[in-house]
């Protein structure tokens, strides 16, 4: 741990390897007390060794890895941390609030199961066995069995994945009452929305390297583009040769362009197509900044291959 | 944050009590599981041991209730082991601060219990159809030796739950338990096999249980001390396979 505190856990230079596959290489990592670090990246970027390395479930090749100042596989740490990690099933013939007094019954402090089933959105489905829940009842399950211990620092593997829109919604805002409570949050997410709303820093994994690491706006930052939708009788060719224009896309009546310098493409634009409307300039959101970032990444991967 | 438990080792009595009733729970609600464990050696006991073999009640009591609790601690820890393990309840587990050894021990109450049953239906059968009398003690002592011989399979059972694929663990699991039952004299009396047969049962852990439940119950004498001992040989063995499946789940969790 810091100094002051503020690092929960950190990892140093480490590498992982699956056999001949190396699924992390040199990662660095700190997570701030208080603080939402959302892990992006695509399948097989080794977000999930990462998880595990920092829960101590596997051992580590290379590098360093450290949990409230120790070793992730001391008891001590382990009674500090919640992880919701993406299983397929728990004991199927146990009811929601067996498993929650299962778990609870392992920690020091531990949350009143009741209250918990609440803040989960499960009530009225403590009797129910495991195999009986549904698909998003399951994953608010192992949420609730995430936050049992109270935990400082929660661990949240694609939490919402499967989840209607209103669960979605609740689960976040559990996540930010937690955080306002000063628990620290790695969550490992596919959805940009949810990073962006969550998120106070963002890190970009890739083939097993970290990208980048930032705020939500640092990674937005890293793509120059801005985003300019238009309705326009100019075909895409032409479109694509107006200036700083990096790609061009139709969405059913609409065109959608990205420039390096919008002003000077919508000056072009307007010359061929004084008729131009119903036009909108953004800058990239986190979506296409992540795009971007893995795109590029792959482009300097196969240039040097 | 500081404000922290420091017991760093051991489980508290209240998890513990937790894993016992909650491993409970799950295999009696199981019927896949706990009604061929309960029911398929007890039938078995009746039909061999009471209908077709005269006069044996007795002595194949202790051998099929030897039989019986090695698929409980085997089937609850092989298959078991092996399921939760690909669901990722393992893991989770792994991730908590629960100590390996509570869970493997609220796992083996929980096969235990399952034994303890097994054995007093057996022993009602065998006292109300067969005749077989014994003191109290007697009983008792079976049914403590059989729950405590469960320890070896269990061990065996672990080593291969976590070295098997969930879908290949009843199959494995039977292609162990049933020939090993067999080669160790539990279903007919050892002295009725092949010689070449009663040499090699010496050599099979369920032979060595079936010998001490054998000197419990009063059938047949027998040196304690080996059987105790090629036991927990045998124990240390399949701690081995422990290991080794231990280490492979570590790797690839």
């Amino acid at each position: 741990m810091s100094a002051d505190g503020t690092c929960v856990a950190e990892f140093r230079n480490v590498s992982f390897r699956y056999g001949k596959v190396q699924a992390l290489e040199g990662v660095d990592l700190s997570l701030s007390r208080g603080k939402v670090t959302a892990l992006l990246g695509p399948n097989g970027a080794g977000k999930s060794t990462l998880i595990h390395l920092l829960l101590g479930l596997l051992p580590v090749q290379a590098g360093s890895t450290e949990l409230f100042g120790g070793s992730p596989q001391a008891r001590l740490a382990r009674e500090r941390v919640g992880a919701m990690l993406q299983i397929s099933g728990v004991q199927d013939n146990l009811t929601v609030l067996e498993l929650i007094r299962l778990f609870a019954s392992l920690y020091p402090k531990p949350a009143e199961p009741h209250r918990l089933i609440e803040e989960a959105g499960l009530t009225g489905l403590e009797q129910r066995r495991f195999a009986r829940l549904s698909g998003g009842q399951r994953q608010r399950l192992l949420f609730a069995l995430a936050l049992v211990g109270n935990p400082e620092l929660l661990i949240l593997d694609e939490p919402t994945a499967g989840l209607d829109p209103a669960a979605r919604q609740r689960l976040w805002r559990v996540i930010e009452q937690r955080r306002a409570a000063g628990a620290s949050i790695l969550l490992c997410t596919h959805y940009l929305d949810e990073a962006a709303r969550l998120a106070d820093r963002i890190v970009v994994l890739h083939r097993g390297r970290k990208l980048t690491e930032g705020t939500p706006d640092d990674i937005r930052s890293h793509v120059p583009s801005s985003l300019i939708r238009a309705r326009s009788s100019t075909g895409l060719d032409a479109i694509g040769a107006l200036e700083a224009v990096t790609t061009v896309d139709r969405l059913e009546d609409h065109v959608q362009v990205m420039s390096g310098n919008p002003t000077a493409t919508l000056r072009d634009w307007l010359a061929t197509d004084a008729d131009l409307e119903v036009l909108e300039v953004t800058g990239a959101d986190l979506e296409t900044a992540f795009m971007a970032l893995i795109d590029n990444d792959e482009k300097t991967i196969q240039e040097a291959a | 944050m500081n404000n922290v438990s420091i017991r760093t080792s051991g489980i508290r009595p209240a998890a513990l009590w937790q894993f016992v009733q909650c491993q409970w729970l799950n295999l009696v609600r199981m019927p896949a599981y706990s009604l061929p464990t309960l029911l398929f050696p007890v039938m078995f006991y009746a039909f061999f041991g009471l209908v077709m073999i005269r006069g044996q009640a007795h002595y194949l009591l202790a051998t099929f209730a030897t039989f019986g609790i090695m698929g409980a601690a085997l089937f609850s820890f092989g298959v078991g082991i092996a399921t939760e393990r690909a669901q990722g309840w393992f893991t989770l587990l792994r991730a908590t601060p629960a100590p390996l050894a509570g869970v493997v021990a609220g796992k083996w109450f929980g096969a235990a219990i399952f034994a303890a049953i097994i054995v007093v239906l057996m022993e009602v059968l065998a006292a109300v159809f067969g005749g077989v009398r014994m003191h109290p003690g007697q009983w008792l002592g079976l049914v403590g030796v059989l729950v405590a011989g469960t320890l070896p399979f269990c061990l065996l059972g672990l080593g291969l739950g976590l070295l098997m694929s969930p879908n290949a663990a009843p199959a494995i699991i039977n292609i162990v338990y049933l020939p090993l039952g067999f080669l160790s004299g539990l279903w007919i009396p050892v002295s009725q096999l092949p010689g070449w047969m009663q040499s090699f049962a010496e050599w099979l852990p369920p032979y060595h249980l079936a010998r001490l439940a054998l000197h419990v119950a009063g059938v047949q004498p027998t040196d304690v001390l080996l059987n105790v001992l090629v036991l927990v040989g045998f124990s240390g063995i399949f701690s081995l396979l422990v290991v080794v499946g231990w280490r492979r789940t570590r790797r690839s969790p």
